[in-house]
């Protein structure tokens, strides 16, 4: 399979993690190993930089794992900005899953002010993942403004219905120049098979592995799907036939 | 103000009490089916009606939390600044009326207290008063942020209502969340309720939230107390009330708890017991109504309750809490607004929510997003 290059970074898997609504830092850690993510992402609201035993980051601590910190909880570009300052700084790293959601009922992402940030993100040099929504006119306006992905959403964020705005991504995936991440609402390997089938680059998923019955095996078969999903995508898929080839052909006159 | 008054003007006590308690148990079974659920549906699962279903509402809800929260509960600590109060209310233990010694930290005080609330783990605290304007007021609470902001991730305030002014100057010092509670939607009893200060001015308690809303603090708490008046009732208002709210603030999010009557200095018996059933079908319908609201169980609950609640849709829950002024360290026995019942310490209720396997979180939030 191929690698996935995101910013020029190589990445092997291409199943992101959340690590936020597990039972327990452990069984998060259980479950990013088993999934074979090497991203995952950790909300800066979430990690407490005042102390170095920190229960997320410490349990993140392979080599093979790279955090991408979130802004979740920011409500404006300002705000976004500033806590990515901030996560820079204390994360050491400089790519950022930007998410700007001022609707606290169904977080869904603001595009204006996803849109702004992105432009002043990226002058300050940050290697930006936008959390949006499935809008391919807004996907084109992030990559003019200097992002290095974009993360539509399959259905609202923690709703587990999977792909509702397929028809959506199938035209982000056909127009964009940079990596398809579907971000939300896949809620079963399946969905996630059926993403990276369409073509997408990667998915990310965290609601439905943290709230499993069993996390860590259900990360196994989130893994599983991606990879299936992904080798479909490269060995061509067979395409659906709408209607059965007719019997009387209208072109054989051609050959006599 | 275009404010929940408008709304509330329209509704009868009496008729919607009635409408409550003639919900069938086919009005109950719509409103599990539905996907989403309106105010009708939630009488019908706060009703008698609803009462031998709660099982599957436990189970609805425990996994409606799941989703949207994930398997956590959130971890804070209440320090009461002050037991000043110039209010008379008939169920509390800081009434104007009741004459015991009274007791507003100072700044050293106040310093001393977090030392031991830090210590427990808190990174989330909820600073607590009584309503005394000429001591305990908006310069007050800004100079008490001010000092301990550099130690909390969050902050949030249940204080006296205040003007819109006023909770624009705390949020821009850092409040994340204002809590004020109705305690009763009954509008006839509020008054013997509440018979002297300036919490009896029942209109003007009910637009706080309208008031905090505009400004644009982060969450908003709400809540009836329940013991005072038919709590199916009172919490049909209070859940209008969130309905509303939540149309018009949608930048805000939003809270309920759920405080049931305590024993206290000085103070009547409850006028109606909620059983540990009511208070679990009462938690459990809020979950099947509105998915994303928060909701808090504080130690005025005993032990099993607090045991078993975490599974069933709470969000948050405080540890090891003081409900005096320097309870936690500076003054031990000064006056408490309750007794509280479940004493374990911040690291039982931790190892307890571990046991129960969900993550106790001490922090979900950055000052830096403020």
């Amino acid at each position: 399979m191929q690698l996935l290059n995101i910013a020029g970074k190589e990445f092997k898997s291409r199943l992101f993690l959340g690590t936020g609504k597990f039972g327990s830092a452990k069984q998060m850690e259980q479950a990013v190993l088993a999934s074979g993510s090497e991203l995952v992402t950790v909300a800066l609201k979430r990690v407490d930089l005042e102390t170095d035993t920190d229960q997320l980051l410490s349990h993140l601590q392979h080599p093979h794992i790279n955090l991408l910190p979130n802004t979740s909880g920011a409500r404006n570009a300002k705000e976004a900005i500033f806590a990515a300052q901030l996560a820079r700084e204390a994360l050491e790293t400089n790519w950022l899953k930007l998410e700007i959601h001022p609707d606290p009922k169904y977080l869904m992402p603001d595009p204006i002010e996803t849109l702004k940030a992105t432009e002043e993100l990226a002058k300050l040099g940050f290697i930006i993942l936008p959390y949006i929504h499935a809008d391919p006119v807004l996907c084109k306006r992030l990559e003019d403004a200097g992002t290095s992905a974009v993360m539509p959403l399959g259905s609202p964020i923690g709703t587990n219905k999977g792909l509702k705005t397929i028809d959506f991504l199938e035209i982000i995936i056909e127009q964009s120049n940079v990596p398809v991440i579907v971000d939300a609402g896949i809620g079963s390997p399946s969905d996630a098979a059926k993403a990276m089938e369409l073509g997408a680059d990667a998915v990310l998923v965290n609601t439905a592995i943290a709230v499993a019955g069993n996390p860590s095996s259900m990360a196994t078969a989130f893994k599983m799907a991606v990879e299936a999903g992904r080798m479909a995508y490269e060995s061509t898929l067979a395409k659906q036939l709408k209607h059965a080839m007719a019997s009387s052909p209208l072109t054989s006159f051609l050959n006599e | 103000m275009n404010s929940f008054k408008n709304i509330f003007d329209t509704y009868n006590w009496e008729e919607i009490k009635s409408s409550i308690y003639s919900k069938t148990s086919k009005d109950v079974e719509h409103a599990l089916s539905s996907e989403k659920r309106t105010l009708e549906d939630f009488k019908a699962l706060i009703s008698p009606a609803a009462v031998p279903y709660i099982e599957q509402m436990a189970q609805m809800s425990s996994a409606l939390t799941q989703k949207r929260f994930g398997k956590t509960i959130q971890m804070y600590a209440p320090m009461y600044l002050s037991n000043e109060c110039n209010n008379i209310c008939t169920y509390c233990g800081f009434s104007f009326d009741n004459k015991i010694k009274r007791k507003t930290l100072t700044d050293a005080e106040i310093l001393k207290e977090v030392e031991v609330i830090k210590n427990n783990g808190f990174n989330h605290i909820l600073l607590v008063t009584g309503e005394a304007n000429q001591t305990v007021h908006v310069d007050y609470f800004k100079k008490a942020i001010e000092l301990i902001k550099s130690q909390f991730a969050n902050i949030s305030i249940e204080v006296q209502p205040l003007e819109t002014e006023e909770y624009k100057t705390l949020h821009d010092a850092g409040v994340y969340s204002v809590l004020v509670y109705q305690e009763t939607y009954h509008q006839e009893v509020y008054k013997t309720y509440h018979p002297k200060g300036k919490k009896s001015n029942f209109y003007y308690r009910m637009e706080t939230p309208d008031r905090i809303g505009i400004t644009g603090v982060h969450k908003i708490g709400l809540g009836i107390l329940l013991g005072l008046e038919d709590w199916r009732t009172d919490s049909f208002f209070n859940t209008l009330h969130l309905d509303y709210l939540q149309k018009k603030y949608w930048q805000t999010k939003f809270s309920v708890s759920f405080p049931r009557m305590r024993p206290a200095e000085g103070i009547i018996d409850p006028n109606v017991i909620v059983s540990d059933k009511d208070l679990v079908q009462l938690i459990c319908a809020y979950r099947l109504f509105n998915e994303d609201v928060e909701l808090s169980i504080s130690t005025r609950e005993s032990e099993k309750f607090r045991n078993n609640i975490i599974p069933l849709g709470v969000t948050s829950m405080s540890a090891g809490s003081k409900t005096n002024p320097g309870g936690y360290s500076v003054e031990p026995d000064s006056l408490e607004q309750f007794e509280i019942s479940d004493d374990r310490s911040a690291q039982e209720i931790s190892k307890l929510i571990s046991e129960s396997g969900y993550e106790p979180v001490w922090k979900d939030w950055d000052k830096t997003l403020a």
